[in-house]
This record gives structure tokens, C-alpha cells and sequence, in this order.
């Protein structure tokens, strides 16, 4: 554990938070937390609302009731832009990637909010230094690349905000077993160098695997929450999330 | 075994009564529209008869334009283009079928269509009026082949891109008539152009001069009474009440898919057959200069204030503010002198702006109290009326106005209730005044769900 | 020879107008996806405005019209007439999208649609009012001089031609370097893709529409100026022929690839040349009739346009 120390604040605070869509609510009275550089994943079926988690801690979606807090601060009302700023970065559900953009412009995207031109040269570097494939097809559109490909660029151009906290959605959807591996492993790296992780996954084996503590989303409430570690070997996870007897 | 086929033909019901409950509507609207004639018609005088004819067509192109802009959810912004081919459609058959057959284009219609008792005593249902029904049906066909090949290539595609098309098709359609040749005047010369060529003198630049004057109440509201029928058909079919339901839901309609291009082309085809069909009536109402400007988008920019302010999708929505914006230009022209009516106008206008005021509080805003929204529903239509009556009062004509006012009213309305006066719902469903006796707006979504998600 | 070179001449003139006003049509579709139906009413305030300054100006600083005895505006007067209608097109601009089309952002499309032809109707006829501009065209002083450069064969080629033409290239060329070379032109192509996505990378995305509309808007302007420079006459603003010269922009959008910058480039000149060559070959009086046709053609054969992608979306 990346030397949590239970006395300080944690550095993401979700406390009540309520999200309707329309009549239907997604989210009932969520609450949780992420502690500083920890790797904090979501796990829950399909349709738990573990996107709209996402997107309500980013100011996507406006929630109802409740709010979100951040490093003490209350950015529930922020729009996502100012987020950016303040050093959370989103990698979003199926990537985001601007297929109407080069690679290398997508990689520019992503420091949109920063005017620092040397450091983000030097981020820059990094981040291609840790996806290579990346580096490769720079020139090409972004939109040309594969799946794989895409989801590396994603994370990439979230790493060239420099942010201080990191949300992704999903990183693993719809790619080969080998690739996810990949990914994961990066995410490790990037969580190891002192970036905050707040991870959402269907992909519980792999999430709990890498995360510090976790939390089980069920139809838009938390069912569960606890040590990633604890969680893995629980009965109920196992079953319903991890496909073991 | 019975086959599904019997037990679905015992469940369907009689003919008879089937028959004689879709009858009724037609026997209402031709007793109404019988009435007008001879009842009102004699009544009143000939500025108000001319009022009243002109909001008998204004409510056949807005509601014929409800069933696409209101119940489809595309926009179709051609419809006088539509209503300018059909009445040079039939203003050609009646013209020159009369100039054949009887040597002249005068009119020989009965007293429903507004003529004096013949003393050679004809049948109150005369050639002259078979004529000039057929020639409404030429029109209105003509313009339904119109609208099928204007609307199949762009009902395919996303919405806006019909208005588009519907916008230039009405340029086209105008300078098409510009190029018309003069209008033929003589029996004899008639006689010896081919009966194909005659329908290219039309008049072109000139305009198309010398048309019978069949057009009166009886025949304006028959029209109306019958379009707003297959409107209501339409409207409660299967696919109408499927598309109202998911009119404002994107992706919900796309789910819907290809099936729905065909209800689209359809609506889109009967519309455009009304249009034709009031442009005939229009041709030949008496004081109507037809010329190709009846094809401007000016005046499909009116049917559209029309079908807006009454509510996407609501016929009598559209019947009232076709009967209001036709009105409101002489009230505001001098509301003093036109008592009787300043009564319909300042309802028309109250009502409206009060949809207006119908304020929604905003997103996680607090709710307004009851005595504020009580205020605003009174104070704003309060205030354009005491407007309307001091300016008429000194003197001041508020015509020029008129369509900043219109303009004004499409923006608020669009922001603070985008369905329209009455939505989609007809004047007398009690849903429709929800907001006028204070019953609470369901909550709105703060976002639509995009994709599929967690 | 002469014919076709005068028809080939007016072609480039018409079409890199209609392009410099196609632009703004594209922009604003691309990024929210609404015809703006009051485009044409910013180029028409365009031309207006530019008129009303010059000869108010004109008027102040006696000038007289160039080549007369009180002394010419000097060369650059034309140039600050224009930049004094961009700024207050830009302002306008920006007032009617933050007040008419951000309350709608998540409103259907007809919606905005609608509200659209509100604000068209609006400007149309406030400018008619007698306190604007009234109902009578008026002419607007001449900025550049007409004389006559050269000549080929019977064409002659005048500074004013190339004042027009010239003016147009250099903004499509700026334009298409903002958008396609600079930080905010890659967060504006990254809006128009996908506005919540954009947001994420910290753009802030009401800020970019706005600035789009400032810049179709002093587009727009230009649009305006040039066309009031060419025809002298300034036509009244509720006058039919606006609405048409906005729709025949908006066509050139589609044909070049709506959302397209370039593409609506290519559909200016496209459509300015369908309409002049076959004006002077065919029929001149059906000059609409040929733009408007080939407009159904191309949503028949390729609704994606020239340089458009070939899938649309279908609803």
C-alpha cells in the first residue's frame, strides 16, 4: 500500500451523490473515497453506474443531491474543464479519441489546459516513451488506429494534462487478453510514479489484481468496499465477479 | 384447427359501425362548412367574409404542415412552394376547361360557392362546382407527386437536411412559374393551342389573371374540415402515435430505423396534397392575384409561426394559431376599431404568452413561489394587451411590428417551452392547460444517457 | 472566347463570396450540428453596416467619391470600414449565440432549428425598421477605385475585382490556418467531434462555440462588405434575395462536405460557377433552378458532399 496514512484526508471525496436520468436513478446515495496515491478501482456489472460515477465526479452529468470533493475543495458544480486544471484528468468510456484528428493532435489535446511548452515537451516525451506504439503512428489519424492502439493514445493524452488524479473508464474494453495485460501494467507504472488511479472496470480479476482498495458497484448503489486484497478472496466476489466457483 | 386468420377477422370490429363512426366527422365538417355559407355568410360583411375565408386556408396549410413539422419531427420549410403548384395546378384545369367548354373562365357555381341564384335555375351543386372540385383534386395531387419527389431523397436523410431541400424547392417552383408563358384570354385561341401546351400559360411574370372566383366559406371550410379529419387519422394511427412519442428522443428514433422513412414520406405526401390543395382554394378566391410569389419562403415562414406557436404536433394547437395570426395583423393595425374581435385577439395573444410565462426554474434552482408564477402568467400577456390598447388609443399603428413580435415569441419559446402553446396535446385533453391551473412539469433530464455505460 | 472568360471571371468573383459565407454555415454545423439560419441576416448587416460607416464617415471627413475635387477617402479607408463591420458583426455574433442558442444546447435539433428561423425573422425585420435601415436599398460609396487594371480580349479586369476576390482568398487562406495550424483551431475541430469529450481535455467548450460564432460572424461581415463593394446597391434587409444568397451559401456548404472548412471553400466556387456558366450558356433566368437542382443531386449520390465523408448520419 502506497504509504496511506489513515489520518490524512483523502484526496476524492464522493459523499451522498444522487444522479437521475430523467425519471430513472442511476446512482443512490453513493459515497466513497480515494485516498492519495492509491489505485482505487469500481467494479460492477454492466448498467451498475459505474460510468455515470465518472461522469458526475467530472461535472458530465449534474448530479441531484450530494456532492464531490476534491483535496478539500467541492468541485460539484465545476464544469469539466476546470478540472482539468486542477489536475484531474478523464480518460472516458470507449476512449474518446478524436478520429477526426492526427495522433500527434490528440496528444496536443491533452495538454490544452497547460501553457508550460518545455514541461509538456518533456511530458510529452514520457508518455511515448511508455507506449510506443504510439510514437509510431504520430502523423496518422487517429481514427486509423486499432483498438489497442486507441486506448494507449487515450491514456497518453490523459498523462499530458500531468494530472495529479486519473480517472479511467474502462481501459481494458473490448481488447485482446495480451494488450490488457499491457495496459494494466502501465497503469501500475503510471499509479507507481505518483499519480492517483480512480479505476473503473468490468474486468474485476485484473482491477482488484492492481488496485489498493475497492468498491462494488450494484444497480447504483455500493454493495461492497474494501481492500482490493480482502475483496479478490471474498465468496461473493468471487462468485458474481470473478467467475469462481 | 382455426387459423389465426379467422379468430383476427371475428376480433375485428363490424363494418357498419366502423363505417358509421368514421362517417360522422365528414357529415359534421360539411354541415359546418354548408352553415358558413349560408347561414354566417349572409350575416356579416364582406371584409369580415374575407377575414374568415382567409383563416379557412391559413388552418388547411398549418395543420396539413402539423402532420410533418409536428408529428414526423423533420421540417419541411417549402410549404408554399407546395401550395403555390397546386393552386397553378388547378387554377390551369378550371381555367381552361371552363375557356373550352364554355367560352369563357367566368365561373358558374351554385350558392355554395358564394353565387347568386341562377334564374335560369340551375341545382344548387352546379357544373361549375364539379369543375372546380376537380381541379382542387389536380392540384392537390400535382402537388402530392411534388412532395413524393422532393421527400424521398431527403426523408432518408437527418432531419434539417429536408428543410433545405423544401426551402430551395420553393425557389424552384417560383422561378419555374416565372418562365410561364402569358395566359392564353380568348375562346377561340384556346381552342387551337394543344391541350398539353396550355398548362405552360400560366402567366408567368404577369401572374395568372382571369381565374373563375369559385373559392368561398363553404369550400375553404369543407377543405379544412377534411384535412383536419386526416390529420386526426393520421395522428392516431399506429406509426403517428409511435413518432409522437419519440419525436424528441434521437436516439430513440433512430432505433426505430428504416420503417419509419415510409410514415415520413407518407405525412410528407399528404401534407404537400392539402398545400395543393389550399393553393387552389387560394387561387381562386375573389381579390387574389395569383402570381409566382405565392412560392416565396416568406410565406412559408408564416404556416410554420403557425404550426410552432400551436405546438408541434397539436391539430387544434395549429387550427388556433392559424386563426390568431391571421387576426392579429388587423388588430394590431387599429385595435379600437375592431371591437368584436379584439376579444379572440387578446385571448390568442394571452394565451400564448402565457405559455411564455410558464417559467420552468432551472435545473437544481429552487422552485419559484406560486404568487410569483401567478404573477408572470398575468403580468406579461397583461402587459402586451394594455400595450395593444394604448397604442391604438394614440394613433399608433403596431403592423410593422408585427413579425418582430412573432419573431420574438419563436425564440422565448423555443427556450421556455419548446413544445409549443399546447405541446402535442389537443385543446381540450386536460394535460394541455396542465401549465395554466399550476400542475407541477415532470423533472426534466439533466442529461440524455449516451450510450450504454455502467 | 471573351464570353467565357468574362462567365469564368464572375464564376471565381460569386463563388469566393458564397465560400466566405459558406464557411460560417459549416462551422456552426459542424460544431452544434443546426443550420443557422441568421447567418445570412449577419452577412446582410454586414453590408448594411458598412455602408451606413462609409457614408457617414465619408460624410464627416469630407471626403468626396474617388477621383472628385473635395479629394478621395484614402486607400485605406475601405479597410477600416471593414474591420468597424467585423468587430460589431463579431459582437453581434456572440450576442445572439449566447442568447438565443445556449439555452437550447440540449435541446432537440429542431429546437434550434426553429429558434434559428426566430432569429433570422428578428434581425430581418428590426432592419427594416425605420431607426436601422428601412425598407429602400440604398448604394454604398465607392472604397476602391474602378478603374481598369487590364484587359483580355474584350474582359476587362478592374482593382475592384481583385479588392473582392483578393480579400476573400486571404480570409479562407487565415481561416483555414486558424483552424488547421493553431491551439484553438485543433480545440475547435476537437469540439466539433465531440463537445463532451473536449471537455474532458479541458477545453473550455462554451468558449470555443462562441468563438466560433465571433468568427463566422466576422466572416459573415466580410461576406457582406465585399458583396455591398461589387453590386454598389444594398438591397433592403427583409428583401428575398438575402434569404437566397444565405441558401445558396449554405448549398455550396453541403456540396463541398457540410462541417467541412475546405469543402465549403470548393462548394463556393462549384456553386458560383454552376450558377454563371450556366447562366451565360443555358438559361440565365433558371440560375437558382441549377443550384438547387444540383443540391438534390448530390444529397441523391453522395449526401456526404465532395470532400465529406461518405457516411451521414441516417435517422
Amino acid at each position: 500500500m502506497a504509504g496511506a496514512d489513515p489520518q490524512t484526508p483523502p484526496m476524492l471525496e464522493v459523499r451522498g451523490l444522487d444522479v437521475h436520468y430523467g425519471a430513472i436513478q442511476a446512482l443512490h446515495d453513493l459515497s466513497l473515497s480515494v485516498k492519495k496515491g492509491q489505485i482505487v478501482t469500481l467494479i460492477g456489472c454492466n448498467g451498475a453506474g459505474k460510468t455515470t460515477t465518472l461522469r458526475a465526479i467530472s461535472g458530465i452529468v449534474r448530479p441531484s443531491g450530494g456532492g464531490v470533493f476534491y483535496e478539500g475543495a467541492s468541485i460539484t458544480a465545476a464544469p469539466p474543464y476546470r478540472l482539468v486544471r486542477m489536475g484531474i484528468a478523464h480518460s472516458p468510456e470507449g476512449r474518446g479519441i478524436f478520429s477526426n484528428l492526427s495522433v500527434s493532435e490528440n496528444l496536443d489535446l491533452g495538454a490544452y489546459a497547460r501553457s508550460d511548452h518545455d514541461e509538456i515537451a518533456r511530458d510529452r516525451e514520457r508518455s511515448l516513451t511508455l507506449f510506443p506504439r504510439v510514437r509510431e503512428r504520430l502523423k496518422q489519424n487517429a481514427g486509423t488506429l486499432s483498438g489497442g492502439e486507441q486506448q494507449m493514445l487515450a491514456i497518453a493524452r490523459a498523462l499530458m494534462a500531468r494530472p495529479r488524479l486519473l480517472l479511467l473508464d474502462e481501459p481494458s474494453l473490448g481488447l485482446a487478453p495480451q494488450i490488457v495485460q499491457t495496459i494494466f501494467k502501465i497503469i501500475r507504472e503510471i499509479n507507481e510514479r505518483g499519480t492517483t488511479i480512480l479505476l473503473v472496470e468490468q474486468n474485476a480479476h485484473m482491477a482488484l489484481k492492481v488496485a489498493h482498495y475497492a468498491y462494488v458497484l450494484e444497480v447504483g448503489r455500493i454493495a461492497m468496499a474494501d481492500e482490493a486484497a480482502v475483496l479478490e478472496k471474498s465468496d461473493a466476489v468471487r462468485k458474481a465477479y470473478l467467475g469462481v466457483g | 384447427m382455426r387459423s389465426l386468420v379467422d379468430s383476427s377477422i371475428e376480433l375485428r370490429p363490424r363494418l357498419g359501425p366502423t363505417i358509421l363512426a368514421s362517417l360522422w366527422p365528414i357529415v359534421v365538417g360539411i354541415a359546418f362548412a354548408v352553415a358558413m355559407q349560408l347561414f354566417v355568410k349572409p350575416n356579416i360583411n364582406d371584409y369580415f367574409a374575407k377575414q374568415l375565408l382567409d383563416i379557412g386556408i391559413s388552418i388547411v396549410l398549418a395543420v396539413s404542415l402539423t402532420m410533418v413539422n409536428g408529428f414526423t419531427g423533420q421540417f419541411s420549410m417549402g410549404h408554399a412552394g407546395f401550395m403555390a403548384a397546386g393552386g397553378y395546378a388547378a387554377g390551369a384545369v378550371c381555367y381552361y376547361v371552363s375557356l373550352r367548354i364554355w367560352g369563357t373562365g367566368g365561373a358558374r357555381g351554385s350558392i355554395l360557392s358564394g353565387m347568386p341564384l341562377d334564374p335560369s335555375g340551375l341545382p344548387s351543386f352546379a357544373v361549375g362546382d364539379l369543375l372546380f372540385l376537380g381541379s382542387l383534386l389536380v392540384g392537390g395531387l400535382v402537388s402530392a407527386l411534388l412532395g413524393f419527389l422532393v421527400g424521398l431523397p431527403s426523408l432518408r436523410l437527418r432531419g434539417d437536411y429536408l428543410a433545405i431541400v423544401t426551402l430551395g424547392f420553393g425557389e424552384i417552383v417560383r422561378v419555374l412559374i416565372q418562365q410561364t408563358e402569358p395566359v392564353i384570354k380568348t375562346a377561340a385561341e384556346a381552342a387551337q393551342t394543344p391541350v398539353l401546351e396550355l398548362p405552360i400559360h400560366v402567366g408567368g411574370a404577369l401572374g395568372f389573371t382571369g381565374l373563375p372566383k369559385y373559392t368561398s366559406l363553404f369550400w375553404a371550410y369543407l377543405v379544412a374540415a377534411i384535412t383536419i379529419i386526416v390529420a386526426f387519422r393520421l395522428k392516431r394511427s399506429t406509426f403517428g402515435r409511435a413518432f409522437l412519442s419519440i419525436r424528441e428522443d434521437e436516439i430513440a428514433s433512430e432505433v426505430m430505423g428504416v420503417n419509419t422513412t415510409r410514415f415520413k414520406v407518407w405525412a410528407f405526401v399528404i401534407a404537400a396534397f392539402f398545400a395543393g390543395v389550399a393553393g387552389g382554394l387560394f387561387a381562386h378566391t375573389l381579390g387574389v392575384g395569383l402570381s409566382a410569389e405565392a412560392a416565396g419562403f416568406m410565406k412559408s415562414f408564416d404556416v410554420i409561426i403557425m404550426v410552432v406557436l400551436g405546438g408541434l404536433g397539436s391539430i387544434s394547437g395549429a387550427t388556433a394559431a392559424a386563426i390568431v395570426f391571421t387576426l392579429l395583423p388587423e388588430v394590431l393595425r387599429d385595435p379600437l376599431a375592431t371591437p368584436a374581435w379584439i376579444v379572440v385577439a387578446i385571448l390568442g395573444v394571452w394565451a400564448s404568452l402565457s405559455g411564455l410565462a410558464a417559467w420552468r426554474s432551472r435545473e437544481g434552482g429552487a422552485e419559484r413561489p406560486w404568487v410569483m408564477k401567478l404573477a408572470l402568467k398575468l403580468l406579461i400577456p397583461g402587459a402586451c394587451v394594455v400595450a395593444i390598447y394604448l397604442a391604438g388609443k394614440n394613433g399608433i399603428d403596431l403592423s410593422p411590428y408585427r413579425m418582430i413580435f412573432f419573431a420574438l415569441l419563436l425564440i422565448l419559446m423555443m427556450i421556455f417551452r419548446p413544445e409549443g402553446l399546447l405541446g402535442v396535446r389537443e385543446i381540450w385533453e386536460r394535460e394541455a392547460w396542465s401549465w395554466l391551473i399550476g400542475g407541477r412539469r415532470k423533472a426534466v433530464a439533466a442529461s440524455p444517457p449516451q450510450g450504454g455505460g455502467s | 472566347m471573351d464570353q467565357f472568360l468574362q462567365t469564368f471571371k464572375d464564376g471565381i468573383a460569386i463563388g469566393s463570396l458564397y465560400a466566405l459565407i459558406a464557411l460560417g454555415y459549416t462551422m456552426v454545423y459542424g460544431i452544434l450540428k443546426f443550420i443557422n439560419f441568421a447567418h445570412s441576416d449577419v452577412v446582410v448587416l454586414g453590408a448594411w453596416l458598412s455602408l451606413v460607416i462609409a457614408r457617414q464617415a465619408e460624410a464627416a471627413m469630407g471626403w468626396g467619391a474617388v477621383g472628385t475635387a473635395s479629394g478621395a477617402a484614402p486607400w485605406w479607408f475601405g479597410g477600416v470600414v471593414l474591420v468597424a463591420a467585423m468587430l460589431l458583426c463579431g459582437v453581434l455574433g456572440f450576442a445572439i449565440e449566447r442568447l438565443a442558442y445556449k439555452p437550447l444546447r440540449k435541446a432537440p435539433r429542431l429546437n434550434v432549428l426553429i429558434t434559428a428561423i426566430g432569429v433570422s425573422l428578428l434581425l430581418q425585420n428590426s432592419g427594416q425598421l425605420p431607426a436601422f435601415f428601412g425598407t429602400k436599398p440604398k448604394s454604398i460609396p465607392p472604397l476602391v477605385p474602378d478603374t481598369v487594371l487590364f484587359s483580355i480580349g474584350q474582359v476587362q479586369f478592374r482593382v475592384l475585382d481583385f479588392a473582392v476576390v483578393g480579400t476573400a482568398l486571404l480570409f479562407m487562406i487565415g481561416l483555414d490556418w486558424l483552424v488547421f495550424r493553431t491551439k484553438v483551431g485543433r480545440a475547435m475541430r476537437a469540439v466539433s467531434h465531440s463537445p463532451t469529450n473536449a471537455g474532458l481535455m479541458g477545453i473550455p467548450v462554451d468558449r470555443v462555440i462562441s468563438f466560433t460564432f465571433v468568427l463566422g460572424s466576422m466572416l459573415a461581415a466580410t461576406g457582406g462588405f465585399l458583396w455591398a463593394l461589387k453590386y454598389t446597391q444594398v438591397k433592403q434587409p427583409a428583401d428575398t434575395s438575402w434569404t437566397l444568397l444565405g441558401l445558396k451559401a449554405f448549398v455550396a456548404a453541403v456540396v463541398g462536405g457540410i462541417g467541412n472548412i475546405r469543402g465549403a471553400m470548393l462548394g463556393g466556387l462549384t456553386i458560383g460557377m454552376l450558377e454563371q456558366f450556366g447562366s451565360a450558356y443555358l438559361r440565365s433566368s433558371l440560375a437558382d433552378v441549377y443550384v438547387f437542382g444540383l443540391l438534390i443531386l448530390v444529397l441523391l449520390f453522395r449526401p456526404g458532399g465532395i470532400l465529406g465523408s461518405a457516411a451521414v448520419d441516417k435517422v
